[in-house]
């Protein structure tokens, strides 16, 4: 007989045991490990996705911050290019005035020498000329300059028409007939004499001259008397001269400027 | 000449006795139940393992897979069960490289046990999973004709389960056994080979046709709405 009954119930229990003991001692574990493995894995899966999408949001962040800062350094490099353009402006503006300021104090400089230039001109003009018609006059008449002068201050007295001769008068009968005879030079007694008979024929009476000597008057002769004057000397002529030595400067300083205009408009 | 590891009998008492089926079927026993201890105790979760963990991890998933592929839906189930089975046989076929041994499987007593055991299996998993109606339903499907050739067929494929696992490992002992008279020298050595290789596809087929008669029994509910649908 192939088949033994006990030993085929000893064998199902053996198996049934067998199956118990495999059941506690290998499946159990073995399967509560690959649990605990997956779960795990699984978590830190679920961990690296979490790190992943903090990391791709850091990520964003900077990102935006990055264009942040770029778009501030722009705007700040355009505000510093534009700070930097008025500067340059107003620095060129300032030279500029400077310049025009420098310029305007030498021509005002070049001006003043001019002027003095002219004054110095006109005197030792004025001086020249007196001394060339003193010497002219001396040379040519029988008389003397101040002869002369004194000639020419009494024919003035005699031509002197209606209204200067009335304010004359007036003056002379304000001041009770006294009045002030000034010259550059001292008056020989001839002259003083003939000055005083002149001065008597013409207003028809008694003046009383005092005669004095001022050398600003080149060689000239006024007479004062209560505010009014009546006088001839050649500083008249001499300052004719100088008005027509200054008209012509002022032409010369006027071709100057034309010739170069505006120099500060170069700069 | 001795068919059976039955017959080679340690102890006897009227009934009881101990004969080396039972002696090499407590050795297999306490080779698989050791062995599983020892590399189980020291369990890591992590990823780092050690190679045996590794193994048993490597056979205990793949029988899982097995029995899912076959249509079972709850394969941690069954695992028990049919892992079980498809270990002792492949160990106690596998030791039949150790001089002196005998495999349990070439005892017709074992694999008669090891049928039961599937035969008992059957109904018990096919009612816990649709009931005793739905289970004995499933026998009258699609007729009431059905109803004898399925009774039959439950007790021929329990035998057919038994003969051919003992058929399969008594002939590749017998094999070798005649062929160690004949050819002392190589051919023994390869056969032995060879009847390792059979030992294996042996237990996977135990294995597997167990699984198949669990599937069968347990998915005939599934099957019905479906037969109704086309009716």
């Amino acid at each position: 007989m192939l088949i033994d009954w006990f030993t085929v119930g000893a064998q199902i229990l053996n198996f049934l045991i067998l199956v118990w003991l495999m059941k506690r001692f290998l499946y159990k574990p073995i399967l509560h490990a690959i649990d605990a493995r997956e779960k795990r894995i699984a978590a830190e899966l679920a961990d690296a996705d979490k790190k992943r999408a903090e990391a791709r949001k850091e990520r964003d962040e900077f990102q935006n911050k990055n264009n942040e800062i770029d778009r501030k350094r722009a705007a700040l490099l355009s505000q510093v290019a534009d700070e930097a353009k008025a500067e340059h402006h107003r620095l060129l503006d300032e030279a500029r005035q400077v310049a025009d300021d420098l310029i305007a104090k030498r021509q005002e400089m070049m001006r003043s020498d001019a002027h003095n230039l002219n004054q110095a001109i006109s005197l030792q003009i004025q001086q020249e000329i007196f001394s060339v018609t003193r010497k002219a006059l001396t040379d040519l008449a029988t008389t003397s300059l101040e002869e002369r002068l004194g000639e020419v201050f009494i024919s003035r007295l005699r031509e002197l028409d209606g209204q200067a001769k009335a304010s004359l008068v007036a003056a002379l009968r304000a001041s009770s007939g006294s009045a002030h005879l000034r010259s550059a030079f001292e008056l020989p007694a001839e002259q003083r004499a003939a000055i005083q008979n002149a001065l008597n024929e013409t207003f028809s009476s008694e003046i009383n001259v005092q005669f004095e000597s001022a050398p600003h008057l080149i060689s000239g002769i006024e007479l004062v008397t209560n505010g009014q004057k009546i006088s001839w000397s050649i500083d008249g002529y001499l300052t004719s001269l100088e008005k027509s030595v200054g008209k012509f400067l002022k032409e010369n300083e006027k071709s100057d400027t034309k010739v170069n205009p505006n120099p500060q408009a170069k700069s | 000449m001795r068919f059976s590891p039955d017959e080679m009998i340690f102890w006897q008492e009227g009934f009881f006795k101990l004969n080396a089926t039972i002696m090499f079927t407590w050795g297999v026993m306490l080779v698989l139940v050791v062995g599983s201890r020892l590399i189980t105790r020291k369990l890591s979760t992590d990823l780092k393992r050690s190679r045996w963990q590794n193994l048993l991890e490597i056979i205990i998933t793949t029988i899982e897979k097995q029995i899912e592929e076959i249509g079972l839906r709850h394969p941690k189930k069954y695992l028990s069960f049919l892992g079980t089975l498809f270990l002792f046989v492949a160990t106690a076929n596998l030791f039949t490289v150790i001089p002196g041994y005998e495999a349990p499987t070439g005892s017709l007593s074992t694999t008669a046990a090891l049928a039961l055991c599937v035969f008992i299996a059957v109904p018990y998993f096919g009612i816990e999973e649709q009931g005793v109606r739905g289970y004995l339903k499933s026998y009258v499907i699609p007729t009431v004709i059905m109803l004898p050739f399925n009774i039959i067929s439950e007790f021929s494929r329990t035998l057919a389960l038994a003969v051919r696992l003992f058929g399969n490992m008594m002939s590749g002992a017998m094999i070798v056994a005649i062929l160690l008279i004949i050819t002392p020298f190589i051919f023994p050595i390869i056969m032995t080979a060879l009847g390792l290789l059979i030992g294996m596809v042996q237990a996977y087929i135990f294995t597997i046709l167990a699984a198949v008669y669990i599937a069968a029994a347990t998915h005939v509910r599934k099957l019905k709405p479906d037969l109704d649908a086309r009716h």
